[in-house]
């Protein structure tokens, strides 16, 4: 328990370097299914009048909605708990067969720490399914190594026209202790 | 019950003439019929023809109408294809994109799987659930003066925007468009874009 509280208490600084990184990727368009390990991420990106949000219902539309913005010359991100991908796998499907680009930012549950029994089968499976979809997969649990990440992830999305994933490991967003 | 009014309209030529006006109107047809359909009025750089990914077309329009605001973009699709995506009502009535327009054809039926009724013939009415969600104009289309009616909306109105169009489920020849993804972003890419097309 003693790394988890030394983390809390240090300054969370990955959020702000994940916009910073989705700016110098020339993301034009984010769109998200709320989690709160992406919260701070959330905020930045509507603040930011050059970049357009979209709220989703399921996080799904998002990834048909990344494919719109593609064929309208412009580069998107989608936001989601792990939960939320196994709302996308169909869905990915148009993403491969148009070989067009998607980047998901994707924050883990049901991996370290957690609590609640219902997140880990969507948690454990997150890493396999995106990869039996045909998703690029880098699994991060540094945020040292976090913007770097997301940037090169960009790279291969937008450069080769490849899904690519980033899993935010539970280890860097910290978790809840039900105990206190 | 409103579905249980006499449907008149056969869906090519509605189709047929929905796309008479189209000028430089982009187009996003759903998966099954509508892509059939938009490929048998006649081909188009201008049309992206879904052939998977069923309850995406709205959403998949959304993105391409927030990427190129000053285009009027055009989602047809069916009932059956609406239905499994609900939920993008909801997010394209409150990120209200002006120049976005959604288009059902809307035969009551999955055409593609045997005919089966769906929702939309035991009175579920979508055109009220996108009123609903907070779209800016909505209207169910029975008649071909209704229809009249509707073009300036599909094409002028201040979106978004979303007709319901019932139609027969008289058969039609099944005419296929392009169906290689790749060729299909690729062309369509082009035909927006021009050369940043392949940046």
């Amino acid at each position: 328990m003693a790394a988890t509280k030394k983390k809390k208490a240090a300054a969370v600084t990955w959020p702000a370097e994940i916009f910073q990184t989705l700016k110098d990727a020339d993301i034009g368009q984010v769109s998200y299914v709320p989690d709160a390990g992406h919260s701070d991420l959330i905020k930045s990106c509507l603040a930011d009048n050059r970049i357009k949000t979209t709220r989703l219902t399921t996080e799904e539309e998002g990834v048909a909605l990344s494919l719109g913005a593609w064929l309208g010359g412009e580069r998107s991100a989608l936001l989601m708990q792990s939960s939320g991908v196994g709302n996308c796998i169909n869905m990915l499907s148009i993403i491969e067969e148009t070989r067009s680009p998607l980047l998901m930012l994707v924050t883990m549950r049901g991996e370290w720490g957690e609590f609640n029994p219902w997140q880990i089968p969507m948690g454990q499976g997150t890493q396999k399914s995106l990869e039996d979809a045909g998703v690029i997969v880098y699994h991060v649990n540094d945020p040292d190594d976090l913007s770097e990440t997301v940037y090169a992830a960009s790279q291969i999305a937008f450069n080769t026209y490849r899904a690519v994933a980033v899993l935010i490991g539970q280890r860097i967003i910290g978790f809840k202790d039900w105990r206190k | 019950m409103a579905a249980k009014k006499n449907i008149t309209l056969g869906r090519r030529a509605v189709v047929a003439r929905i796309v008479k006006d189209r000028g430089d109107m982009l187009m996003v047809t759903g998966l099954g019929s509508t892509t059939w359909d938009a490929a048998a009025v006649g081909d188009h750089p201008n049309n992206f023809y879904l052939w998977g990914g069923m309850g995406g077309a709205a959403a998949t329009g959304l993105g391409l109408a927030r990427a190129q605001p000053d285009r009027r973009v055009m989602v047809l699709t069916g009932d059956g294809e609406m239905l499994m995506g609900l939920g993008a009502l909801a997010t394209i009535g409150v990120a209200a994109p002006a120049n976005l327009a959604v288009c059902i054809i809307d035969n009551q039926h999955y055409g593609e799987t045997g005919m089966q009724e769906t929702h939309t013939s035991h009175g579920v009415n979508l055109a009220g659930m996108a009123a609903a969600a907070g779209f800016a104009e909505t209207t169910t289309v029975w008649t071909k003066k209704d229809l009249e009616t509707a073009l300036p909306l599909l094409y002028r109105t201040k979106g978004p925007v979303f007709v319901d169009i019932k139609v027969t489920t008289d058969a039609v020849p099944m005419i296929l468009p392009m169906r290689d993804g790749t060729a299909i972003r690729a062309r369509f890419r082009q035909a927006v874009l021009g050369d940043r097309a392949y940046d």
